[in-house]
C-alpha cells in the first residue's frame, strides 16, 4: 500500500459536503434531537481521526493485511464477448476478505467506534454482507454487536444470518413494514436512540444524516482509487464508463469518485428495476422516485403523493431499498453520473452468463452492474472500455439463483 | 384563518394558575377509523386533557415504539389521508373549543408542501405542529410558515441535548417544549427516567416558555411525579394501548380512553 492512505486523497474541489452536510439540494441532517450529540461526536471523531496519521496508518495496515487490498481487476473477454466485443474490466470487491467491498468502511468505522470509546455495535443490513463485515470487524475488535436485518431478508439471505452468529453477532429479525433494509434501519435507529452513550451505528451505505454520506464514501473511494491506477497500468487509458450497482450506492460512490474529475469517463448506476419499473415492483430510486427525506437525508425517495414511503422490490436483497445516497442524487441532477434500472431476469441471465463464461460467481446486487455493462457495451461498440465494480460475491445467493433456474434436483425432476 | 396558538399558550397559563401540570394527550388521526379517531380525542377532551396532539401516521415511524407503531400502520392500511388528519383536527377542535396539534414526521410536510400544510392546519383550528425528526437547523422555512399562520413551533429537547443547544431550540420554538424524559422511542415504561428533572431545569434556564415532559408516563402515580417539576404531561402510548386492547369494540376504547384521561387528570393536579 502506499504510504497515504488512498482515502484521505483531497476531495475534488466543489465536491465535499458543505459544512451542513449537502451535495447540492441534497444530504443535510434530519434526525431526532435525541442523536444529535451522537452524531455530531460521529464528525467531530472523525475529522480528528483524518489528522491523525496513526489513524492512516492502522487503517492502511488493516486493508493490506487483513481485507487483502489492492483487490484485482480482472478483464473479463468471454464474458465481454457478449457485450459487442467491448473490453470490460472487473474491479474485485468480491475477493476482499467477507466476500464483498463493505469491509472497506466497517473497518474505517471500527476503528472510529474505538477512538469514540464505544463498546458496542448496531448496524442494518440487506443483503447480509454488510452485516457479515460489521459482525467480522466486531469479532477482530472485541466489541458487542446487533445486526438488524428485514425478516424477508433473513429468510433470503439465510447462509449470511449463519456466517454472522458465527461471528458472535445477535442478529434481530425485523418484522415491521415490509420487512426489508428499510425496516431494518428503522428498527436500528431505534436502538440507536435507546443506547446512544455506549452504541456507536455503524451505518452501511452512502445514506443516513450528515456525515454518514461522505464519510462511508470516503472509506470506500480506494476502490475506484486502485482501479483507476491499476486500469491506466494495463491498458494505458481511462475506461468510456465506470459502471457499478446502486441501492443506498456505497460500492458505486466508492467507484465513481476517483472519476469524477475525469470528464470522459461515463459514470453509469444501475438501479434495480425488479419485475419492470413500469410495473411498480422495483427500487429504482434515482429512476423513479422524487426528492424526500428518508433516513436522516434529502435524496431521492420512492414515496406517494403524501410523502408515505412507498414498498420497494427486487430480487436482490441489498438493493431492495427505496432511498439512495444523497450524492448520487447529486451526481444524478448535475447530469454528471446517469442512472438506468436493470430487471430482477437481466441480473440473473448477467449473473449466470459471468458465471459460466469466466469462474465467477458475483452478488446479485453485483449482477445488475454486470447486466448493465452489458447494455453499454452493445451501445458503445467494439472499441469501448468499461469497468465494472464487482461489489461481492454470490455464494450468499445460490438458493435464491439454484430457485431461479431450477436447479435443485427435486424440482428439475418435476419439470 | 389563523391558528390558534393563543389557544394553547392559554391553556397552559390557566394550568399553571390552578397550580397543576396540563395533560396533553397524543391519538394518531385515522386510528381505528378516521371517525373513530375524533371521537377519542373528543373523549380524551371530555375525560380531562387540556391539550391534544393528533398524530399524523407516516410509514417510517423511526421515533415509535411498537405501540403507535401497530396504530400507524392500522391507519394507513385503512388509506388515511392528510385530509383525514386535517379533519379530525378541525372536528375535535370545533365540538371542545380546546388546543389540537399535530404531531407528524418531516416529509409528509415537506411532500405535501410547507405553505400549505401550515396553510390548511391553521384553517382547521389547528395549535401548531411538533416535527421531531426536523432539528432546528433545518427547520427556518417550516417556522416562518407556521409563525404567519398562527401555529406554535414546538421542538423537542433530549436528555442528551447540551446546554448551548438548548438556548437555540428553546429560542426558536413557541407554545411549549416537548422535554423527552428518557433516551428512546415512544413507548410505556415502568418509571419514568431521573434524567426527565434534569432535563426540566436545564430547559428551564433557556426560556419562558411552559417545559412539557413526554415518553414513558403511562399512569396518575407517573403523572403526579412528572408534574411535580413539569408544565406539563404528555401521555400517548398508554392512550393508543387502551384502544388497541378493546379488540374493535369502539365504544369500550372510547370508554377507555376517557377512563385513563380522567385518571391522569387527577394526577397532574396532585404534583407528587
Amino acid at each position: 500500500m502506499p504510504e497515504k492512505p488512498e482515502f484521505f486523497l483531497p476531495d475534488p474541489e466543489g465536491l465535499t459536503p458543505s459544512a451542513e452536510g449537502y451535495f447540492g439540494a441534497f444530504g443535510g441532517k434530519f434526525i431526532p434531537e435525541a442523536l444529535v450529540a451522537a452524531v455530531d461526536e460521529v464528525a467531530a471523531e472523525y475529522e480528528k481521526a483524518k489528522a491523525d496519521p496513526a489513524f492512516a496508518a492502522e487503517l492502511n495496515e488493516l486493508m493490506a493485511n487483513y481485507t487483502g487490498r489492492p483487490s484485482a481487476l480482472t478483464e473479463v473477454p468471454r464474458f465481454a464477448a457478449e457485450a459487442g466485443g467491448a473490453r470490460i474490466f472487473l474491479k474485485r470487491e468480491d475477493l476482499n476478505h467477507t466476500g464483498s467491498h463493505k469491509i472497506n468502511n466497517v473497518l474505517g468505522q471500527a476503528l472510529l467506534t474505538r477512538r469514540m470509546g464505544k463498546t458496542r455495535v448496531i448496524a442494518e443490513t440487506g443483503a447480509g454482507q454488510h452485516g457479515v463485515a460489521t459482525a467480522t470487524a466486531c469479532a477482530l475488535f472485541g466489541l458487542e454487536c446487533t445486526i438488524y436485518m428485514g425478516e424477508v431478508d433473513t429468510k433470503r439471505q439465510a447462509l449470511n444470518v449463519a456466517r454472522m452468529r458465527i461471528l458472535g453477532a445477535e442478529v434481530v429479525s425485523v418484522t415491521s413494514g415490509s420487512r426489508t433494509l428499510k425496516d431494518a434501519i428503522n428498527e436500528a435507529f431505534r436502538d440507536w436512540v435507546a443506547n446512544v452513550d455506549r452504541t456507536h451505528y455503524l451505518f452501511g451505505t452512502v445514506a443516513g444524516p450528515h456525515p454518514f454520506p461522505a464519510l462511508v464514501r470516503d472509506f470506500h473511494r480506494v476502490i475506484g482509487v486502485e482501479a483507476r491506477r491499476q486500469l491506466l497500468e494495463r491498458t494505458g487509458r481511462l475506461p468510456d464508463a465506470a459502471v457499478a450497482c446502486v441501492g443506498g450506492g456505497s460500492n458505486a460512490m466508492g467507484l465513481f469518485h476517483a472519476f469524477l474529475p475525469d470528464a470522459g469517463v461515463r459514470l453509469v448506476g444501475c438501479e434495480p428495476a425488479g419485475h419492470g419499473v413500469e410495473t411498480g415492483e422495483h427500487a429504482a430510486t434515482l429512476t423513479a422516485g422524487e426528492p424526500g427525506i428518508l433516513h436522516g437525508s434529502r435524496s431521492y425517495v420512492l414515496q406517494d403523493d403524501e410523502g408515505q414511503i412507498t414498498e420497494p422490490y427486487s430480487i436482490s436483497a441489498g438493493l431492495d431499498y427505496p432511498g439512495v445516497g444523497p450524492e448520487h442524487a447529486y451526481l444524478k441532477d448535475t447530469g454528471r453520473a446517469e442512472y438506468r434500472a436493470v430487471t430482477d431476469d437481466a441480473a440473473m441471465q448477467a449473473l449466470r452468463l459471468l458465471s459460466r463464461t469466466e469462474g465467477i460467481i458475483p452478488a446479485i446486487e453485483s449482477a445488475h452492474a454486470l447486466a448493465g455493462a452489458l447494455e453499454l457495451g452493445r451501445e458503445l461498440g467494439p472499441e469501448a472500455l468499461l469497468l465494472v465494480n464487482l461489489s461481492g460475491r454470490g455464494d450468499k445467493d445460490m438458493d435464491t439463483a439454484a430457485r431461479y433456474f431450477g436447479l435443485y434436483d427435486s424440482e428439475e425432476a418435476g419439470k | 384563518m389563523s391558528g390558534t396558538i393563543e389557544l394553547l399558550q392559554e391553556a397552559l397559563a390557566h394550568a399553571k394558575a390552578e397550580n397543576r401540570a396540563a395533560l396533553i394527550a397524543y391519538l394518531p388521526a385515522g386510528f381505528p377509523t378516521v371517525d373513530g379517531g375524533i371521537e377519542a380525542v373528543k373523549a380524551a377532551f371530555d375525560g380531562g386533557a387540556d391539550i391534544v396532539e393528533v398524530g399524523l401516521p407516516h410509514s417510517d415511524p423511526v421515533l415509535d415504539g411498537p405501540v403507535i407503531q401497530t396504530a400507524d400502520d392500522i391507519a394507513l392500511k385503512n388509506g388515511v389521508r392528510i385530509a383525514d388528519v386535517l379533519r379530525t383536527v378541525r372536528e375535535a377542535h370545533a365540538a371542545t373549543g380546546k388546543p389540537v396539534l399535530v404531531m407528524t414526521y418531516w416529509n409528509p410536510v415537506d411532500r405535501y408542501g410547507v405553505e400549505r400544510f401550515a396553510a390548511e392546519l391553521a384553517e382547521a383550528g389547528g395549535a401548531g405542529c411538533i416535527l421531531p425528526d426536523l432539528p432546528v437547523e433545518e427547520s427556518e422555512g417550516w417556522r416562518k410558515a407556521a409563525e404567519q399562520h398562527g401555529l406554535a413551533t414546538v421542538f423537542v429537547v433530549a436528555p442528551s441535548s447540551r446546554d448551548e443547544r438548548l438556548a437555540r431550540i428553546t429560542a426558536a420554538g413557541s407554545g411549549f417544549v416537548y422535554a423527552a424524559s428518557l433516551m428512546g422511542v415512544t413507548g410505556t415504561r415502568a418509571s419514568v427516567g431521573e434524567q426527565a428533572g434534569e432535563l426540566v431545569r436545564r430547559t428551564r434556564a433557556t426560556t419562558e416558555l411552559p417545559v412539557c415532559v413526554g415518553l414513558g408516563v403511562s399512569n396518575a402515580v407517573q403523572a403526579a411525579e412528572v408534574a411535580a417539576f413539569a408544565d406539563g404531561v404528555i401521555v400517548g402510548s398508554a392512550f393508543v394501548k387502551r384502544i388497541l386492547d378493546a379488540e374493535g369494540d369502539e365504544a369500550a376504547g372510547l370508554a377507555a380512553v376517557r377512563a385513563l384521561a380522567a385518571e391522569l387528570a387527577e394526577g397532574v393536579r396532585k404534583r407528587g
